[in-house]
């Protein structure tokens, strides 16, 4: 069995298909551009497919990855084109490579996250990252399976800076809007940019005017130096090596 | 004038509303165009939540018959959940379409396909979020006109005051027809402005405009007549009838949702119409005769819709799919096809017959044997022979024990409650029916093993049926007898045991019967639920009869009726029903010696194989059977294995 990871994307109005309506679209995805794809064995058979961890409904995506088991030996850039194109626009497959050692989980640690607060001063939102970033800890709640819960925003984030709207081709047409970018460290439980966006209101009453816009721009291994390393990496290094 | 996309202010509340992808379109299958490169434009909506909406065969066929037109654009929507409902008004965000996110507003016609009368009120809701009036009377050149169609627009008088025209029957060829009115009208100017764009709908004497008839009532409440106001439309108006199912084969390319939906496959019509002639059947009367399509149309269409969609499941629609001439090559062809593909093949058919099941067989044999589903409709051979379901009480055990014999561990059984001349010893029996049933089934299955479900919904008498004349029965009745019935499935522990029992209350159904057979007066009833809150009539947990009651109580007084004079009451052979002056072709004559028969409890034939019994439609529809067999076979299939990808 031929093993091969993708990365793709969830794109404008697209982002808000849940994980469920993306993993019911690229089965049948796989059926229009016919994929030799591997079932796994039994009485009910389930193609192979396993996802990393998933943006949340209503959050875009530039760098979602999951793994997928082949049959038949195939081309990762024909099969690239091939789903992109059985799939709708917006759900967008960006790159594919097979499968080294190791496994996707164990190469993804942090995420990038870029947040748009339309409706909201720059200065503002750089005030709050700061007061954000000075305090030791910032508790914030969250409804879980267990039920409500407190814990810690501000221990996971690695980086998180508010970028001037200048740098950014918004499309706000004249109406100010901020930027966070974010990096945060996949911990349990998971803090994720709403969470964030929790803790500046706690710690410097950030109320955003409109439903913020969050999008992942990366997710993969943390760096010393605080950068994200895109997991396929690894997998095309391995590629090379071996020669294809 | 170009129109704009209210997405952008849409997107702002999507991310509070539950289910926010029901909102965006972007399914496979959806066709967006420029809005000035088009000259008629449709917005196309089922009134019910996208989930139930999507899959709709109708809209989906209209959505790409029209589309196909290259100066006619078409774009759909569906019923808004009240969270965002309440959103959309606090930030003046109108009724959209999903394709392109267009307001309703800005097309040439708002059309609503209505299979049920339970999406009246959501109507009113999407054309309040439209910023179109709710009454026709208030509209202006510049509004869409707004069009029933569906089963429920045989008799659309409840909705007369809230729509400008509806088409009966088939909409092919209908929207392509109505789409030429329009652009003749739009290059002409638009002369007369909207009277006379629609009197030119009317004058094509199968569109009906409500505007242009007038009801007279007599003292006690009944319809004295109802009469044309001006010289140049018909008295009656016809229904439309798509013949040679395989000149139309769509959808050829169906939407396949991102959002869950109820169905997620590819659906084909293997036939429309139906001559069984149960009596309590709408569908069955007002779509006659039966026009098949051919063997290898179907093999054709879900070849081509599979590879389109990436479904793995088909559905062979129909009302009695059992009974297309060539169904069973067409079931063994195709399960052959996709052998080895993981595709399933479905039938909806509830015939009870032993050939069923070797239909089943066929379908599930790549897969399990989960389970059947039976329709006897009524529980004693007496009250079927007052419907015209012809199937005997033996007959109907032994295809059930057959069933479990193949291995089926699980079989459901439809029946109704409340129909005419019911007692409670015909409900009753279907316990004893159930009973014998897992008796037998045990024997045969070898195991105990064994379930049956009895699912159970109150009888609603709908019009252009031989049942347009009968009483309902009341909700306390119905409640009563359905209770009698669990009890005495009950009364036997260990076969009660491996009987589910499912059932519906009485109290919708009686609201379901006021809004199939009302008239112009129930329009005002509709507004007063939905000003109420009345939404979503279909969903249980929205549904409130007390709302309807006292809407019926405020409204019906001044006309000198209620909701029983509507529901419970047996109307007279002489009675002028709301919808005479539509025409489904049946005869009413015919139909009334049908009801005569039903009480005395004489059965009818099938017109396919017997002699045409002059129901009345062919001769004055100009319409004919349309059956094979061909005689044609599905070929096996050259399997393509090579990755597809675009050039
Ligand atoms: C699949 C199906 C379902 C599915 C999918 C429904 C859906 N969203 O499509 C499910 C399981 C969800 C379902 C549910 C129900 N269904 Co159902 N369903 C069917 C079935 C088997 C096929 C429908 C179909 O696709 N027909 C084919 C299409 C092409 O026909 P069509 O929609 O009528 O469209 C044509 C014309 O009517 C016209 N047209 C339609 N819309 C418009 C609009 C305009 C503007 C114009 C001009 C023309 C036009 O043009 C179309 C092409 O010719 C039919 C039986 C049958 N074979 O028809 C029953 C049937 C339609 N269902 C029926 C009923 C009663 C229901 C329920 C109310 C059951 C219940 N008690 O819960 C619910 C209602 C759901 C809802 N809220 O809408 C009845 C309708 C009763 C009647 N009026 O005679 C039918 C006829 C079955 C029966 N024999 O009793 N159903
Ligand atoms: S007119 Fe005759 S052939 Fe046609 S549907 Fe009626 S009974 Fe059948």
């Amino acid at each position: 069995m031929q093993r091969i990871r993708l990365r793709y994307a969830k794109r404008g109005p697209l982002r808000f298909t849940s994980h469920r309506d993306f993993a019911r679209a690229f089965e049948r995805a796989l059926r229009r551009a016919r994929v030799p794809i591997a079932f796994s064995q039994g009485f009910t058979p389930h193609p192979k497919i396993s996802y990393a961890s998933a943006a949340p409904t209503g959050v875009g995506s530039e760098a979602e990855y999951l793994e997928i088991g082949l049959q038949a030996v195939t081309d990762p850039d024909q099969l690239r084109l091939a789903l992109d194109a059985a799939l709708s626009p917006g759900l967008d497959i960006l790159d594919a490579v097979v499968a080294g050692e190791g496994s996707l989980a164990d190469r993804i640690d942090a995420s990038y996250w870029r947040i748009e607060l339309p409706d909201v001063e720059p200065a503002l939102a750089s005030k709050a990252v700061t007061a954000f970033l000075d305090s030791p800890e910032v508790l914030v709640e969250r409804m879980t399976k267990q039920g409500r819960r407190s814990f810690d925003a501000r221990g996971a984030v690695v980086r998180c800076t508010a970028v001037g709207e200048a740098d950014l081709p918004s499309g706000a047409m004249g109406v100010p809007c901020a930027i966070i970018d974010l990096v945060v460290r996949q911990v349990q439980p998971a803090v994720r940019p709403d969470d964030v966006l929790s803790g500046l209101r706690v710690v410097a009453g950030l109320e955003p005017p409109v439903p913020p816009r969050v999008t992942r721009l990366a997710q993969g291994t943390l760096t010393a130096q605080g950068e994200i390393v895109d997991p396929l990496d690894t997998d095309r290094g391995d590629v090379g090596i071996g020669g294809r | 004038m170009s129109v704009s996309s209210v997405f952008p202010q849409l997107e702002q509340l999507l991310p509070r509303v539950s289910k926010p992808i029901q909102y965006v379109g972007g399914e496979l299958g959806a066709v967006v165009k420029d809005w000035d490169d088009t000259v008629v434009r449709w917005a196309l909506m089922y009134p019910d939540a996208y989930e139930v909406g999507l899959p709709n065969q109708g809209v989906q066929i209209l959505y790409e018959v029209l589309n196909e037109q290259p100066d006619v654009l078409a774009e759909r929507s569906y019923a808004i959940w009240p969270d965002l409902e309440a959103l959309m008004k606090e930030h003046g965000v109108p009724q959209f379409t999903v394709d392109a996110h267009r307001p309703v507003k800005a097309f040439d016609v708002f059309g609503i396909s209505f299979a049920t009368e339970l999406g009246y009120t959501n109507l009113l809701s999407a054309l309040d979020l439209a910023q179109i009036p709710l009454n026709s009377a208030d509209r202006t050149v510049e509004h869409p006109i707004v069009l029933a169609g569906g089963h429920a627009s045989f008799n659309p008088e409840p909705i007369a005051d809230f729509i400008d025209a509806a088409v009966l029957g088939d909409g092919e060829e209908a929207v392509l027809e109505i789409t030429g009115i329009i652009r003749d009208w739009k290059a002409e100017g638009c002369p007369g402005g909207r009277d006379e764009l629609l009197l030119r709908l009317a004058r094509t004497e199968s569109i009906y405009v409500p505007r242009f008839y007038d009801v007279d009532y007599l003292d006690d409440g009944r319809i004295q007549r109802v009469v044309p106001n001006r010289p140049d439309v018909p008295f009656r108006v016809a229904k439309r009838t798509t013949m040679d199912l395989d000149a139309w084969p769509y959808p050829k390319k169906p939407l396949v949702p991102l959002a869950e939906t109820v169905h997620e496959r590819y659906a084909v019509e293997i036939f429309r119409g139906c001559t069984r002639g149960c009596r309590f059947c709408q569908a069955g009367m007002i779509t006659r005769p039966v026009r098949e399509r051919s063997i290898t149309t179907v093999g054709q269409m879900v070849r081509e819709g599979l590879e389109f969609s990436g479904f793995n499941e088909v559905g062979l629609l129909s009302l009695s799919s059992a009974d297309h001439s060539e169904i069973g090559d067409m079931c063994s062809g195709l399960a052959q096809q996709y052998a080895d593909e993981n595709v399933s093949l479905s039938l909806p058919s509830t015939r009870v017959d032993a050939f069923n099941i070797d239909l089943a067989q066929e379908l599930s044999r790549n897969g399990r044997r989960t389970g059947l589903t039976f329709a006897p409709e009524g529980g004693s051979e007496r009250i079927r022979k007052v419907i015209n379901k012809m199937v005997t009480e033996e007959d109907l055990i032994r295809t059930v024990v057959t069933a479990y014999g193949n291995g089926w561990r699980q079989v459901k059984l439809y029946f109704m409650c409340g129909l005419p001349t019911e007692t409670d010893e015909d409900v009753l029996e279907i316990a004893h029916m159930a009973h014998e049933v897992i008796r037998a089934g045990r024997e045969a299955a070898g195991t105990k093993d064994i379930r049956c479900t009895v699912s159970i919904g109150g009888f609603v008498p709908k019009p252009h049926t031989p049942f347009q004349w009968a009483p309902m029965e009341r909700p306390e009745v119905i409640d009563a007898r359905l209770k009698m019935l669990k009890n005495e499935i009950n009364s036997d522990r260990s076969l009660g045991r491996a009987i589910g029992f499912r059932y519906h209350d009485g109290e919708p159904s009686l609201i379901e019967g006021l809004l199939s057979r009302g008239d112009r007066r129930i329009g005002q009833v509709i507004r007063r639920v939905w000003e109420k809150g009345g939404r979503f009539d279909g969903w249980s947990e929205h549904f409130s009869y007390s709302r309807w009651v006292e809407a019926c109580d405020e409204v019906l007084p001044q006309f000198g009726v209620d909701l029983d004079w509507f529901t419970v009451r047996e109307r007279e052979e002489q009675e002028v029903l709301p919808w005479d002056h539509l025409d489904s072709g049946l005869d009413k004559d015919w139909l009334w010696q049908d009801w005569q028969d039903s009480v005395g409890e004489f059965e009818q034939d099938d017109c396919r194989w017997t002699p045409c019994f002059d129901c009345g439609v062919c001769p004055s529809m100009d319409t004919e059977i349309q059956i094979g067999p061909t005689g044609k076979k599905l070929l096996p299939l050259t399997p393509v294995n090579n990755l597809r990808v675009p050039a």
